[in-house]
């Protein structure tokens, strides 16, 4: 029996369905993350395990216990919001301490829970200001320690790092993965930069259209994504996509033969006949003396690494190559990649093939 | 090339364009300012002096000192008007505010005829206070409305005539005023309402607070600057009340249910005691300067 599994559950609002049918088992002490487009579904579940909104139909259970119907209060979970959601009438000594209060905690414990949980973030210098006082950086502690001084079975994120700008997002994304570590609390975290969910997760749930497109731990949704949807949307740049045709020896796209190794031949022989996306992540494109030829249109240098828009016969491609390129825009160059780094999905279920 | 023109023509003129420019909004505003210097700070002013004088019908610029200020503290009828303005404003504000506010927060409960409910609590406030003083009399009044209704319908011991009952009839100037305000203070509210971020509401109850206590702990307290500006309109309308109740009771029975600012009238323009009269007002301006002052030099130094 896991930490949190979620069974079946269905939401629907005035008819249209919004979560069709999502089953999570989630163990304990681990980090889970939903990742998804907008509109994906991904806060409704959420708002579904924390008890702020109900399913449809579907059961959440928490800890061996069926919580369905049970009231936020009464699940013993605590949520971290995008908007930090602090209480600004009172102090940050105040809003770490306001669940405890409700709990009927006895005054000299919450004063302790308080400073246990200020010596954790570094906010001890704060308490006594008032959330208007502070920066999005201590809003952002302040509305995780308000999370941690109640140590509930479940922490729940409602992508807790999107109001941050980028350099505190990184700070603040490595720190909860150093809490998560020390406190070893189940955890589910709702995103939608595939980055957060990458770093963070021991394991991604990839949402679409109100359904889970698959399930898996990082590497696997790298490196084996289950569907088209998924491979386009983890992974930046995205991966690229061309509409290969069956031809005598495999694959080919506008008469250009395209390597595939023994084990993606068997899985397309097996396969339904018709065409095939044939998909390379740019990182492995790489520049050579012979392969496919195509012309340099544009250049994104990013310090590290260099993004590369080559047009070829098969289509535009981008390349991510390590550090900058000689090649000037316009210049003729010859893309190679090896058959392992190759993904194939059907285009018609847009299901991985091999 | 007519924008080049234009430029050329604006230089060669521009010590006159310019000076022109500097001056039309000192001109354009200096009348308004005039008026408004010679009409309310200089009556201000003329009424301050006639309530050291010794005016009765007309005004009488004969110096006397306080005198006026003694004989109105000296005024029974006076001493009603302020008992009545003390229990008039207590429960005008505090009512108005209570009923206010709970019609702010059941309206806040994401109800589906939102948009028709609120513009109904707000329409009394359209109103004018003569309109709803009539009509009130007309609701109150036992031979006509409520009292006769219920006698019609067939509870002959209803009884319901605090309008001509001198101990309660300020309670229907009550009833009136706060019918009137009670919407337009609902909409302060919900608008400070609104304002409160969702997810605080939902970070409550996971932390475990019921809906009461919410509201209690967290949303009452975060209206806080909304209460205040709430209380400074009801109080300055409380204080200047004289339409309502000029029309609901004309201060009558008697003098029952006067207030300062029908005493004032009533001195100055019916019974010939302009320098009484004087008296009062200034002792009203004053009150409402005792309420304001505070309030802007907070907000002005606030700014800051």
């Amino acid at each position: 029996m896991g930490a949190l599994s979620i069974r079946d559950v269905r939401r629907s609002y005035g008819g249209i369905e919004i979560l069709k049918g999502i089953d999570v088992e989630v163990e304990a002490g681990e980090f889970l993350i939903l990742v998804g487009p907008s509109g994906c579904g991904k806060s409704t579940l959420l708002n579904i395990i924390a008890g702020l909104d109900a399913p449809t139909t579907g059961t959440v259970h928490i800890a061996g216990r069926d919580v369905t119907r049970a009231l936020p209060k009464d699940r013993d979970i605590a949520m971290v919001f995008q908007s930090y959601a602090l209480y600004p009438n009172m102090n940050v000594a105040g809003n770490i301490s306001f669940g405890l209060e409700m709990r009927n905690v006895p005054r000299d414990q919450r004063e302790a829970a308080v400073q246990r949980v200020a010596k954790m973030l570094q906010i001890e210098h704060l308490l006594d200001r008032k959330p208007g006082q502070l920066s999005g950086g201590q809003r952002q502690r302040v509305a995780m320690g308000r999370a941690l001084a109640r140590d509930p079975v479940l922490f729940l994120f409602d992508e807790p790092l999107s109001n941050l700008d980028a350099k505190l997002r990184v700070e603040m994304r490595a720190e909860i993965k150093q809490l998560h570590r020390a406190a070893q609390v189940t955890t589910v975290y709702v995103t939608h930069d595939q980055v957060e969910a990458m770093t963070l997760g021991d394991r991604i749930a990839v949402m679409k259209g109100g359904l889970i497109e698959q399930l898996g731990t990082p590497d696997d949704i790298y490196d084996r994504p289950a569907t088209r949807f998924v491979a386009e949307f983890i992974g930046s740049p995205a991966m690229n996509m061309i509409v290969a045709e069956r031809s005598p020896a495999g694959l080919a796209a506008q008469g250009f033969d395209l390597v595939l190794d023994d084990g993606q031949r068997r899985a397309l022989s097996a396969g339904a006949p018709g065409p095939v996306l044939y998909g390379l992540r740019p990182e492995s494109l790489s520049f050579g003396d012979a392969g496919l030829p195509g012309t340099v249109t544009m250049l994104e240098p990013t310090g590290p690494e260099t993004y590369a828009l080559v047009d070829t016969a098969v289509g535009k491609l981008t390349a991510r190559v390590p550090g900058r390129l000689h090649q000037a825009i316009g210049a003729p160059v010859a893309l190679r990649w090896s058959a392992a780094d190759v993904h194939l999905f059907d285009t018609r279920t847009e299901q991985r093939l091999a | 090339m007519t924008a080049g023109a234009g430029t050329a023509v604006a230089r060669s003129a521009e010590p006159f364009g310019a000076r022109l420019a500097r001056w039309v909004p000192k001109l354009v505003l200096a009348p308004s300012f005039v008026l408004a210097f010679l009409f309310i700070y200089g009556l201000m002013a003329w009424n301050g002096y006639l309530s050291l004088s010794a005016s009765r019908l007309l005004p009488n610029y004969e110096f006397v000192g306080i005198e006026q200020y003694q004989r109105l503290f000296e005024s029974e009828r006076w001493w009603v008007a302020l008992t009545n303005l003390g229990i008039f404003g207590g429960l005008f504000i505090g009512c108005g505010m209570t009923i206010g506010l709970l019609l702010a927060i059941l309206l806040d409960q994401k109800i589906r005829v939102e948009g028709v409910l609120r513009t109904i609590y707000l329409y009394p406030m359209a109103l004018s206070f003569i309109v709803t003083g009539t009509a009130w009399k007309w609701i109150l009044n036992p031979g006509l409305g409520l009292e006769k209704l219920a006698h019609e319908w067939g509870f002959a011991g209803f009884s319901f005539d605090w309008l001509i009952n001198p101990d309660r009839a300020i309670y229907t100037i009550v009833i009136a005023g706060v019918w009137q305000s009670a919407g337009f203070v609902m909409a302060l509210f919900l608008a400070g309402l609104r304002g409160i971020d969702d997810s605080i509401l939902k970070a409550a109850q996971i932390d475990g607070a019921s809906l009461p206590r919410i509201y209690w702990r967290i949303i009452i307290p975060c209206l806080r600057p909304v209460f205040f500006s709430t209380l400074m309109v009801l109080s300055h309308l409380a204080i200047k009340s004289f339409d309502l109740v000029m029309a609901l009771t004309a201060g009558g029975p008697g003098f029952a249910t006067d207030v300062p600012a029908t005493f004032m009238y009533t001195m100055a323009f019916s019974r010939g005691q302009i320098g009484l009269g004087a008296a009062s007002a200034t002792i009203m301006l004053a009150t409402v300067a005792a309420i304001v002052v505070p309030y802007l030099y907070s907000e002005l130094r606030g700014r800051r």
